[in-house]
């Protein structure tokens, strides 16, 4: 139980600190490494409590694919070089006031879940996924697609949805653009590839029309 | 005190997997070199020890022994930590690859999300290597290492998907155990073609060796790399070649399982037999660099996103109403 413990800590001291250096470090590429470094401890959090499969999922749907996106964009902008400096000047405190609001907000709705979920617990319904039987990915996919298949396939489609609008706000048809066409290689025929041409003396022969 | 124990016990068993996996990391350089060489009709490394055996060997004693050149502008904990983070991120995926029913470091429920995630992770090395060397080719190659990988990790996940559906289990051995009556290789071969394909391209061997493409890029990620720091790029890249055939070996060639279930084959260890089909698949790895040229970058893409990811989300279709209509899905 000690050993459980000590982990605890330095895995929430570590998600804790690197959570205050995204928004601190200067450099934009540091503040994402510092993100992944965060997902990566509230992944392990996430494995210590026994949802191994939330803390898998979590690496490789937020570490390996979303900050590996959010790196690419910021390494691409090439905004590294400009400096983050909201708390030194006065011109570009502005966002101040509205960020602590949001981060009041957000504070009081988790104090109002967790006290919920702690003093009254029969409030919601919830689904029991703790069983010591079944692995926490059966427990997990018998729920999922049985009591919360609707929400489930809707939470899908919102993604969907989303996926294409990002390609249609973003997709524009470039003229003038070659474009390989491996079918159209590949069918090619001795006759259509090689003319055998008759040339006349002196006179030559066009080959370009 | 009893923890002591447990963590000497653990210490002990971590060094019996990783020691044979760095050995053997060497050797397959020199197997790689020598396959490479065999299909050109040329000798490749013979003159270090026996069959030049050691060469490898040598060549790491060379890089031990040259200078870490650091360059002035660039960012100098990322640039070191890139190296480190390959070669970890390489070796600690080896944690839950199982030699036998019981042979096995960490008999996890999700073992195979736990390779998966660790593969995905990979990318990082070569996008840190590459930013923080500050410099065009290193960078240009970063980029592209970056979106290669992202891009191939799909394919390979929904092929995971295909096996998972057959075996109703994430953990290894299970994997490997449902495979006793017919490996998978035999109703899921052309998951199992578009997943050597994959890891190629995830494990940035060629002809999808686009990253480090010298021709273009110089080295790509590696060219301001110098010393130890390069070996362990290079050693990190060929422990994950290693890890790829051992997960292509355990979804589709059956892991340890020997390939027929009489006497005397079943006298051989299970690791053995993991061993020649690690071997088996890697000399396929070395045979295809051999012989094909190297993609181009759209249409690396282009395999990808139009041609993997739909053909793999079909069979899943396929595979899912097959178990279905035939009532085989594996239940609990």
């Amino acid at each position: 139980m000690i050993a459980h413990a000590i982990f605890f800590y330095v895995f929430s001291i570590i998600a804790v600190i690197s959570a205050i250096m995204v928004t601190v470090s200067k450099n934009t590429v540091h503040s994402v490494f510092f993100l992944i470094l965060d997902f990566i401890s509230i992944s392990c959090l996430f494995i210590m409590i026994g949802a191994e499969f939330l803390g898998m999922i979590m690496l490789i749907v937020y570490v390996g694919a979303v900050a590996v996106l959010f790196l690419f964009v910021v390494m691409m902008l090439n905004v590294a070089q400009q400096k983050n400096q909201w708390f030194i000047s006065k011109e570009n405190s502005g966002h101040i006031p509205v960020g602590l609001l949001i981060s009041i907000i957000i504070f009081f709705e988790l104090i109002i879940v967790i006290g919920g979920w702690k003093y009254k617990p029969d409030l919601f319904k919830t689904g029991n996924i703790s069983s010591n039987e079944v692995t926490n990915t059966h427990s997990l996919g018998q729920i999922l697609y049985t009591d919360y298949i609707h929400i489930f396939q809707i939470s899908g489609m919102v993604l969907l949805i989303a996926m294409i609008g990002a390609i249609v706000l973003t997709f524009r048809q470039r003229e003038g653009v070659k474009k390989q066409s491996y079918l159209k290689q590949i069918s090619r025929e001795r006759s259509e590839g090689v003319d055998v041409i008759e040339v006349a003396s002196n006179k030559g022969v066009r080959i370009d029309d | 005190m009893e923890y002591i124990n447990i963590i000497f016990q653990e210490t002990y068993k971590i060094l019996f997997l990783l020691v044979p996996v760095l050995v053997s990391v060497a050797m397959i350089v020199w197997l790689d070199r020598r396959v490479w060489a065999f299909v050109q009709k040329r000798q490749g490394p013979n003159v270090v020890g026996p069959f030049g055996l050691l060469q490898s060997l040598a060549d790491a004693l060379k890089y031990i022994f040259k200078e870490i050149i650091i360059p002035a502008s660039s960012n100098k904990v990322i640039f070191i930590l890139a190296p480190i983070i390959t070669m970890t991120l390489a070796l600690i995926a080896w944690a839950v690859i199982p030699f036998g029913v019981d042979q096995v470091l960490a008999d996890i429920n999700v073992g195979i999300l736990y390779i998966f995630a660790v593969s995905s992770l990979g990318v990082y090395g070569i996008i840190m290597g590459g930013w923080a060397s500050n410099s065009k080719y290193p960078f240009l190659g970063a980029i592209r290492s970056a979106a290669q990988m992202v891009s191939y990790e799909v394919s390979i996940g929904i092929i995971i998907i295909n096996v998972l559906l057959c075996v109703g289990s994430l953990n290894l051995n299970d994997i490997v155990i449902a495979q006793k009556d017919m490996w998978f290789v035999i109703p899921l071969f052309p998951m199992f073609v578009i997943f050597f394909i994959s890891a190629l391209a995830e494990t940035n061997r060629p002809p999808f060796d686009l990253p480090e493409a010298e021709a273009e890029l110089v080295a790509g990620y590696q060219t301001e790399y110098s010393g130890m720091m390069y070996a362990m790029f290079w050693l990190g890249e060929y422990a994950n070649i290693l890890l790829m055939c051992a997960l292509g070996s355990i979804l589709f060639l059956g892991g340890w399982l020997s390939p027929i279930d009489l006497y005397p084959f079943n006298l051989i260890p299970g690791a053995i037999w993991l061993i020649l089909k690690i071997l088996l698949l890697f000399i396929l790895f070395a045979l295809v660099k051999a012989i094909v040229p190297r993609y181009r970058y759209d249409q690396l893409m282009r395999l990808g996103w139009k041609i993997f990811l739909p053909l793999s989300l079909t069979y899943v279709v396929l595979t899912a109403s097959y178990l279905f209509y035939f009532n085989l899905l594996p239940t609990i």
